[in-house]
């Protein structure tokens, strides 16, 4: 199908965008890379009034690492998987964008548009929940920053941004200087998107965990696994505490039946996942999680 | 009915004025509006690669683009990767090694297939698959594109050169 009629501006500056979006509010929409928004005007589930295009707004395009690491919001996948600055301090990144489609969809696909589309399924929601980002919001009215949890709480293909605010920086705090990390997603075949999948933080003092972070995606929405997460703190590593950890998250995630499978095969993978990306983490040593 | 816009598209080599609507993709303009109908729309939403195309030298799918973003940059369709009897090594390569039957997803394999050796030189037959897996096709069973990949990239990294 063909996307039905709308107004285009291409503003090359964020105050030109955020009058934008000041005066069109609701009827208007951002476009980023496209590849969900086009795909939804393609087939007229979007049919948005106006649309403001942000591919020119140069200033919204980078990555800066110094404490921390600060993204732009429209920043290519595939340059924040090849980033060296982005692979150093959270190497977690890099692997989970490897999993994102494909590599035409990466060369478009932003990660700003990745987090306010919200797809369930979506890998970067989840990481960033466990790497405890922030995003910034930016309206004609001001600039709010934003926890990942409170912009996403339990929604999904939407989040808490206001029709007239545009989603501008990704915060992620420095990495604790001995936290590893794993990534685990079980999807039908590379590109696909999961059919659940787990990105796991964790942070140890010997061998006793003094901190865990774990984000899971594929159910009902991105979500913190805070059974899971209890499961770990002060327990030693090792495959005890990593099934706990697993039963954890299972009993946490929001899992869903739909033709790709049943919740309980969901919540199945959740568990497997967990451990495999547990022990993923406990294997990789040194560096900012390795 | 929104207003139309002037763009100009640079399509292998030559820059093209058109006057498009904005929610006409770039893969309908390439279509209808330049007449090169190598680049084929299978799903229009991204998942097939039948309409992939190069922009600025980088793949991505002209069905999820508007014709007005590509103001200015230059693209790549199949028509500029070679035609009659000057064809690419992996035009070469899809023919020889029965990479093709029906031919409708050939475009968009042939300049994947492109992008994956121009970044990997020597790519075994597993990351030409997961590389390629945004790229479908109902004959062949990837088999002999895999093949062709395969078999191309060798002729390219003796002659040195890509796209
Ligand atoms: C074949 C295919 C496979 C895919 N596989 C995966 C996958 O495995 N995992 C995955 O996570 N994704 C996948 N995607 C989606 C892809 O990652 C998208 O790029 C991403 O979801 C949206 O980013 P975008 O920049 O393209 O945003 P757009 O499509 O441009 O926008 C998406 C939404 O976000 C809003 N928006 C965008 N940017 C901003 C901003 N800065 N401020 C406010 N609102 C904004 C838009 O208004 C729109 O509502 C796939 C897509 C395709 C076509």
């Amino acid at each position: 199908m063909k996307p039905a009629a709308f107004d285009y501006s291409a503003p090359e500056s964020i105050a030109e965008a955020l009058d934008l979006l000041a005066e069109h509010g609701s009827g208007a929409k951002v476009l980023a890379g496209g590849q969900s928004l086009v795909p939804m005007l393609n087939f007229r589930l979007a049919r948005p009034a106006h649309l403001i295009d942000v591919n020119g707004v140069d200033s919204l395009s980078y990555i800066s690492a110094n404490g921390t690491l600060r993204i732009g919001s429209m920043t290519r996948l595939t340059a924040l998987g090849e980033s060296g600055d982005v692979a150093g301090a959270h190497p977690i990144i890099p692997k989970a964008v490897a999993h994102i489609g494909h590599r035409a969809i990466r060369n478009r696909g932003t990660i700003g548009g990745s987090l306010a589309h919200n797809d369930p399924a979506a890998e970067l929601p989840a990481v960033l929940m466990a790497l405890d980002a922030e995003v910034t919001a930016r309206s004609a009215d001001g600039e709010r920053v934003v926890g990942m949890q409170d912009l996403i709480e339990d929604r999904l293909f939407e989040t808490t941004l206001g029709d007239t605010e545009l989603l501008t920086e990704i915060r992620i705090p420095a990495a604790a200087a001995s936290s590893t990390s794993g990534f685990q997603e079980f999807a039908r075949r590379h590109g696909d998107f999961a059919l659940a999948g787990v990105a796991a933080v964790i942070t140890t003092d010997g061998s006793t965990i003094t901190q865990a972070a774990l984000g899971a995606f594929g159910g009902t929405h991105a979500t913190r696994l805070p059974t899971a997460e209890a499961a770990l703190l002060g327990a030693e590593t090792g495959d005890a505490a990593f099934a706990a950890a697993g039963a954890g998250a299972a009993a946490d995630f929001p899992a869903t039946s739909d033709v790709h499978g049943t919740a309980e095969y969901r919540s199945h993978l959740i568990n497997v996942l967990t451990v495999r990306a547990l022990k993923e983490a406990a294997g990789n040593s040194g560096g900012g999680n390795g | 009915m929104a207003e139309t816009m002037s763009v100009v598209l640079n399509v292998n080599g030559s820059g093209r004025a058109v006057s498009v609507e904005p929610r006409k993709t770039l893969a309908d303009a390439i279509r209808e509006d330049l007449g090169l109908t190598g680049t084929h729309l299978g799903c229009e939403h991204g998942v097939c690669g039948a309409c992939t195309i190069l922009l600025d030298g980088e793949v991505v799918r002209s069905c999820l683009l508007l014709a007005v973003q590509a103001d200015g940059a230059e693209i790549t369709t199949i028509e500029g990767i070679g035609a009659g009897d000057d064809l690419h090594p992996m035009q070469q390569a899809f023919s020889e090694y029965h990479g093709l039957q029906c031919g409708f997803c050939t475009p968009g394999m042939i300049l994947a297939g492109i992008d994956v050796v121009s970044r990997n030189p020597d790519p075994t037959p597993q990351e030409i698959r997961e590389e390629m897996g945004g790229n479908i096709c109902r004959c062949t069973g990837y088999q002999k594109i895999v093949e062709s990949v395969q078999a191309a990239a060798a002729v390219m990294s003796t002659e040195g050169g890509s796209a």
